[in-house]
């Protein structure tokens, strides 16, 4: 009986442990952060735009016709072509350990203060520590407005072969 | 004796540690700058002996400062709100009646011929691409333009306090706060914050702080910081060397020099020292610092006393 | 009910209902520790010590504190730093206190393993004191949160993303102990239930056994000398105190800790009031603001050496090493195959193998601060593999130790 008794006060414990987990789950509240709308047609070339989405910076990098003719492929996968215009769009946290990289005009690259690492201008990570390239963030282009948070074809065609984790 | 050695060791290995992760690698770290004791050596030095006769015509007159600058010391009150002023300017200009007590001389002067090269932010206003600083630059009367500036310089001198009796916070108020907010001083750009009685007053004057901090966002580029905490977030050289000289810490920052004399710049930092940690400024701390030194001193002696006591029969 | 007789004295009367006779005996009076010591024994009773001005500092910075995103900064920076009557003076106590309380259990640590006091008999002791070492990191780390500046809010980023682990993206796990995608209100709410009750009564129950597990195999001597301390005591009871091997805990060790613990406190407040940059970092008195990384990110300095393990890797062998940084400490009883508990002085090769760790924890240390650049990176990678070589020697090292 000894041994039941416990079993039934295990099956309490496990509840009052789900409930705890639940806890400290995000608020509803703050999943529901909102949508994000960025107007690109403001943009500077190789002027980097900060921007504040679910409280991450997004960096929007409107790309000078230097960089876009002298960019790789894989540079290439990751634009965001918003009216004719190359533009990179990622969180911008190092995908280390979650520092903001500084956005370097005279040298087109990204460097991150924290551990050194650095992205090209296309936020591919070009020294370690990082491991990956900066995440592109769900968007959809709506005229020259960008939407964050929104998952549209570009998204999904970026997301599916691989370009973005 | 073999006690002290094993004290001798331990103490060399944290010595050694604090040693390598602060004094060392924060020299690592941080760029050094040498003061130059604000002696402004890239200016022109001050050749002629001014006349602050002259110097009021011209300054009310010819030199048009009282367009926009209030000098309330000589009855020329502002012409607009500090919020209005900022909307159009950028930033509200600095009422004039001390500017004689705070600032240097051989700054004013050539700050009267040329703004934006005394204030060092000749990369941001380049009158050869259209950017033109808001201040006008001070063409002459027609006379020996250096003689007028001098003149002028002279005068604002007059009319201020003696450079001894500037207090502190007049040298904040003057040199920073027109940029700067000081939340725990309860200085804004617009300078320091009522009392209301009603709430929508509040919210009112809040609104027209918020419109005063936009204009100078877009002026500046960002917003620049309040400086409530400055004294304890940076240390006493860095903020001496960054008033006497902003690009030498931060090549290309919006941040003009300010151009205040050495006694201004360390009435600042006094400043910044009163309202960010006042148990440093007002001695609270150095003097009850030493109360508890001297209690643990006399504690240690009778803990010692006291182990040789009872110690005595173990031996 | 027992029967209780009319007591003759407050002494006697608490004595009948809670053997406090007994207790003083058990505890105190007879209550053996070897005569064979240095101050290194007193390490223990400034650990305390700090711990007790740590929980009085805080009690008091707790009534003005605000665990609110908004307020927080100024509750602690305007509010207690300047409106309450000593508030500056509980804070530089309570920040330089958690600072300095690492610097006494490093040299607590490193006593424990230059004298072998980890060793067959004592392996309980040790466990629990490494167990008291992650839950005061946790405990600092939590109360860096606090003032929610700069350094607070950049070393919840940092530290919350280990939890993802590396190439396993198990973001969710982060999000969840963050309570948000960043961290925010949430986050520093929880961290402050952390920081104010789970993890000091953690502590407290740690330091309980810690001190429990003292009791069976004493505390270790100067020479590792192997005592009998029912003759020792009988000596020492019969009033040969002087031939006798062994003292009472109190008061006769109490004596020698108190002076020690004076010489300490001379130490800290010195630091409390005049060189306390090193505990309250000058880029936490900037406000917290997620969208602007400060220029140089670095834990506090206690925390350097695990950081720079984690640093000169890829991502997910950094992790690795930094994990198997945290834990090898513990397993230091099983490692060390040696059938000796004495010091290292007099145990072959493991004299070196001590004083290489300790100098390489210090160069570590320091490489973790240095900004990661240029001849920096290689010495970092250097000494990481070296700290982990180390430890994967420790066997072999010790295997071939004769008995002394």
């Amino acid at each position: 009986m000894g041994k039941a008794f416990g079993a039934v006060a295990g099956v309490g414990a496990v509840g009052a442990l789900y409930a705890m987990k639940r806890s400290w789950d995000p608020l509803p509240s703050v999943k529901a952060a909102g949508f994000t709308n960025v107007d690109t047609s403001t943009c500077v070339e190789n002027k980097l735009v900060v921007e504040k989405w679910r409280g991450k910076p997004i960096f929007i990098l409107k790309k000078t016709a230097d960089m876009v003719s002298s960019q790789t492929e894989a540079d290439s996968a990751r634009d965001v072509i918003i009216d004719g215009a190359h533009f990179t769009v990622a969180i911008g946290l190092c995908t280390h350990l979650g520092c903001i990289p500084a956005y370097r005009e005279d040298r087109t690259d990204f460097l991150c203060a924290c551990h050194g690492g650095e992205f090209n201008a296309s936020g591919i990570d070009t020294k370690l520590p990082p491991p990956s390239p900066l995440v592109i963030p769900p968007f959809k282009v709506n005229g020259t407005t960008l939407v964050l948070g929104e998952a549209g074809e570009e998204y999904k065609k970026m997301k599916e072969s691989g370009v973005t984790a | 004796m073999k006690e002290f050695i094993v004290l001798g060791v331990v103490v060399f290995f944290s010595v050694l540690t604090y040693w390598l992760v602060e004094p060392f690698a924060h020299g690592q770290m941080h760029k050094h700058v040498d003061s130059h004791q604000f002696q402004y050596a890239d200016l022109p030095a001050v050749t002629k002996q001014g006349d602050a006769t002259a110097g009021k015509d011209l300054v009310m007159g010819a030199g048009a400062c009282s367009g926009c600058h209030s000098i309330e010391a000589d009855g020329v009150p502002a012409m607009m709100e500090p919020d209005m002023a900022a909307a159009s300017y950028g930033v509200n200009p600095p009422d004039l009646s001390n500017a004689g007590a705070i600032y240097d001389a051989k700054f004013l002067t050539d700050l009267i011929k040329n703004p934006a090269h005394a204030l060092k932010v000749e990369h941001k206003f380049d009158p050869a691409s259209g950017a033109m600083h808001p201040m006008v630059p001070f063409y002459g009367a027609g006379g020996d333009m250096d003689q007028e500036v001098a003149d002028m310089v002279a005068y604002l001198q007059s009319i201020a306090v003696k450079p001894s009796e500037v207090t502190s916070k007049m040298a904040f108020e003057n040199a920073c706060g027109r940029c700067h907010a000081m939340k725990y001083a309860n200085w804004t750009q617009m300078g320091e914050t009522p009392n209301f009685k009603y709430k929508k007053d509040a919210l009112r004057y809040e609104a027209r702080v918020l419109d005063y901090q936009d204009s100078l966002k877009k002026y500046m580029g960002k917003l620049p910081p309040d400086l409530s905490m400055y004294t304890r977030s940076r240390n006493h050289h860095f903020l001496s060397t960054f008033i006497e000289d902003p690009q030498v810490h931060l090549a290309g920052t919006a941040m003009p020099r300010v151009g205040v004399t050495a006694d201004g710049a360390d009435k600042v930092l006094t400043y910044l020292e009163e309202i960010g940690d006042p148990s440093k400024a007002n001695g609270d701390r150095d003097r009850i610092g030493m109360y508890v030194m001297i209690f643990s001193l006399i504690f240690a002696i009778f803990a010692y006393l006291w182990k040789r006591e009872i110690w005595k029969d173990l031996h | 009910m027992a029967h209780f007789e009319k007591a003759n004295s407050i002494g006697e009367w608490f004595d009948q209902r809670l053997a406090t006779k007994t207790l003083e005996r058990v505890l105190a009076k007879e209550y053996w520790i070897p005569k064979d010591i240095n101050f290194l024994w007193a390490m223990g009773m400034v650990l305390a010590i700090t711990f007790g001005i740590l929980l009085v500092s805080g009690i008091f910075l707790l009534m003005y504190y605000q665990p609110n995103v908004d307020t927080a900064f100024d509750s602690v920076n305007y509010t207690i730093m300047q409106e309450v009557g000593f508030g500056w003076l509980w804070r530089h106590v309570h920040a330089v206190a958690a600072s300095v309380v690492f610097l006494i259990i490093y040299i607590h640590m490193f006593t424990g393993i230059y004298y072998g006091s980890y060793k067959k008999g004592r392996e309980i002791i040790w466990v629990s004191g490494m167990l008291l070492f992650v839950a005061f990191s946790a405990e600092a780390f939590s109360g860096y949160m606090l003032p929610w500046g700069q350094m607070s809010y950049w070393a919840g980023m940092v530290i919350t993303n280990l939890f993802s682990m590396g190439s396993l993206e198990m973001n969710g796990v982060v999000e969840w102990i963050r309570g948000d995608y960043v961290p925010g209100q949430a986050f520093l709410t929880r961290f402050f239930m952390l920081h104010v009750l789970l993890i000091p009564v953690a502590i407290l129950a740690l330091i309980g056994i810690h001190f429990g597990a003292l009791r069976i195999p004493h505390v270790n001597n100067q020479n590792g000398e192997e005592l009998d301390y029912e003759v020792e005591a009988e000596k020492y009871k019969s009033g040969n105190k002087a031939a006798s091997k062994v003292i009472a805990f109190a008061n006769d060790f109490m004596s020698k800790d108190m002076f020690v613990v004076a010489v300490y406190l001379i130490f800290f407040f010195y630091l409390t009031f005049w060189n306390y940059s090193f505990a309250m970092d000058p880029v936490n008195f900037d406000p917290a603001d997620g969208l602007k990384t400060p220029a140089h990110i670095y834990p506090e300095w206690y925390f350097l050496w695990s950081y720079e393990i984690l640093r000169p890797f890829s991502k997910d062998i950094g992790l690795l090493a930094f994990a198997f940084a945290q834990v090898i400490f513990v397993l230091l009883p099983w490692l060390d195959r040696s059938p000796n508990a004495v010091p290292a002085s007099r145990r072959g090769l493991f004299k070196y193998w001590f004083w290489i760790m300790l100098a390489n924890m210090i160069v570590l240390t320091t490489m973790g601060k240095l900004p990661p650049e240029g001849i920096n990176n290689t010495i970092g990678l250097v000494s990481a593999l070296l700290f982990i070589g180390q430890w994967l020697a420790l066997p072999f090292v010790t295997m071939f130790e004769k008995k002394v």
